[in-house]
């Protein structure tokens, strides 16, 4: 089988992050300090994702500007020739640094926003202070040039702020707003039913979204990121499995996308070991869902197969305890009423945030209550 | 609407670029969360779009490098211009 290369890598910097937001997509797992890619092996795995075919590189984490070594990576990575995205909560970024960073070569940046209101927002970053340091950094970033993007998940907590979110995104001078549902793996997964909005706000907020695209067309591009909880067809996750882009976790293992670790029984190389397009063409992670051939029904004889690819195999092992069943996002699954039963539940449940933390090792994660 | 005046000088936004995908063959424009295929044309009306020509000598050169009709050559390279503009990709 001849497999076209990769267009996209998400190269996970670090896990650290100052923040501790509960839609984190990140594993409950994260990875330490101790065990990330040194600057010299980042640089080499850019180099060779680009002459694999990569054309973007998202410079992502925990946070990215944690890494001592930001603006030698991104100049390592603009070398290589890839287009680069810096995905940031703006904490542990100053105007020296954005300089630095543009002078590197950086091509864009999206950042974060948790709330137009900063209480609301620093109690859902779990950080005080987050949202008036984040204003800041916008300031800076579109004083030197760089193209930004703000990045709002939105969750129960902030769903009824998307008009204001929108509006201060344009205020801020961000060309483009990505309105994007928190999706449910990692801690958001864990904290679901905190975060679940209800059918009739998802409703709401797609309405709101389609009127301000109109309204404030050539101001702003709204990118709108369904809730695949309340959808009839599954998101085509990761445009297909080992089709379009890759993900780099902080110690250097390849996974098909950020989520993939959760899936037991799936060997991951590592850009320790073996060429990035080794790993891309034959490492067994890849492999596992790659094309239709692993395909149950009823995804197997279902005319969508080739357009939303069976929706997510991650989701399919978190709700039905196996990655070859349909997605249960898709009408046709016969788990999709655990989507419904889950929304339910959610709006039963008074909304604790359990925060992303590390954990001691071996220790599971307590259930945190949020501290209002 | 974004109106485009014969004086207008296009330019691809910043953080925008024509790249030459030599894995695939043909030429892109990367954007954030955006990689769109420009075809032979594009290519060629996006490589003088370089905020110092006109639109007005964007076509000229253009015309009379395709002999082509201008006014069809006008019409098709503000129509994408247009829309490129509309999605924050191109400055007029």
């Amino acid at each position: 089988m001849s497999i076209a290369p990769p267009l996209g890598l998400l190269a996970e910097l670090t896990h650290r992050c100052p923040l501790a937001c509960p839609y984190c997509s990140n594993p409950l797992d994260l990875e330490r300090r101790s065990g990330e890619l040194d600057t010299a092996t980042w640089i080499r795995v850019f180099e060779e994702a680009a002459a694999l075919g990569v054309l973007q590189l998202h410079l992502s984490g925990g946070e990215p500007a944690a890494r001592a070594d930001l603006v030698e990576l991104t100049r390592g990575a603009a070398r290589a020739g890839l287009y680069t995205n810096l995905i940031t909560s703006g904490i542990g970024l100053d105007g020296a640094r954005l300089e630095a960073l543009a002078g590197a070569g950086l091509d864009h940046v999206q950042l974060s926003v948790q709330h137009v209101r900063a209480e609301e927002a620093d109690l859902i970053a779990g950080f005080a202070g987050a949202h008036a340091r984040k204003r800041g950094v916008a300031r800076e970033l579109v004083e030197l040039g760089l193209p930004l993007t703000i990045n709002a998940v939105i969750h129960r907590a902030n769903i009824a702020a998307v008009d204001e979110l929108v509006r201060e995104a344009v205020d801020l001078g961000a060309r483009r707003i990505e309105v994007a549902h928190s999706q449910y793996y990692g801690w958001a997964l864990k904290n679901r039913a905190a975060l679940l909005p209800s059918a009739a706000q998802v409703a709401e907020t797609r309405a709101t979204v389609e009127r301000l695209s109109a309204e404030l067309l050539g101001a702003i591009v709204i990118d709108y990121v369904a809730p695949d909880y309340f959808a009839r067809f599954p998101k085509p996750c990761m445009n297909g499995w080992g089709r379009r882009s890759m993900n780099v976790t902080p110690s250097g293992r390849v996974l098909p996308c950020h989520a993939a670790e959760t899936i037991p029984g799936l060997t991951f190389w590592s850009v320790r070991e073996r060429p990035l397009a080794a790993i891309w063409r034959e490492s067994p992670a890849f492999n596992a869902f790659r094309g239709s051939e692993w395909m149950r029904e009823p995804c197997r004889s279902c005319p969508r197969k080739e357009i939303d690819f069976g929706g997510c195999r991650c989701q399919a092992f978190a709700i039905t305890g196996d990655p070859r069943n349909a997605d249960p996002a898709c009408a046709y699954a016969p788990a999709h009423g655990s989507m419904d039963a889950a929304v339910a539940a959610a709006q039963a449940s008074a909304g604790a945030f359990a925060y992303r933390r590390y954990t001691r090792s071996g220790e599971r994660v307590p259930a945190a209550a949020a501290e209002s | 609407m974004i109106g485009l005046a014969p004086d207008a000088k296009p330019r691809l936004a910043r953080g925008v670029r024509l790249h030459e995908d030599k894995a695939r063959g043909g030429h892109v424009l990367l954007g954030p969360e955006r990689v769109l295929q420009a075809n032979g044309t594009a290519v060629e009306v996006l490589k003088l779009c370089d905020g110092e020509r006109s639109f007005d000598m964007i076509v000229d050169e253009l015309a009379n490098r395709f002999a082509t009709e201008r006014a069809r050559i006008a019409s098709d390279a503000e129509a994408m211009l247009r829309d490129l503009a509309a999605k924050r990709i191109v400055e007029l």
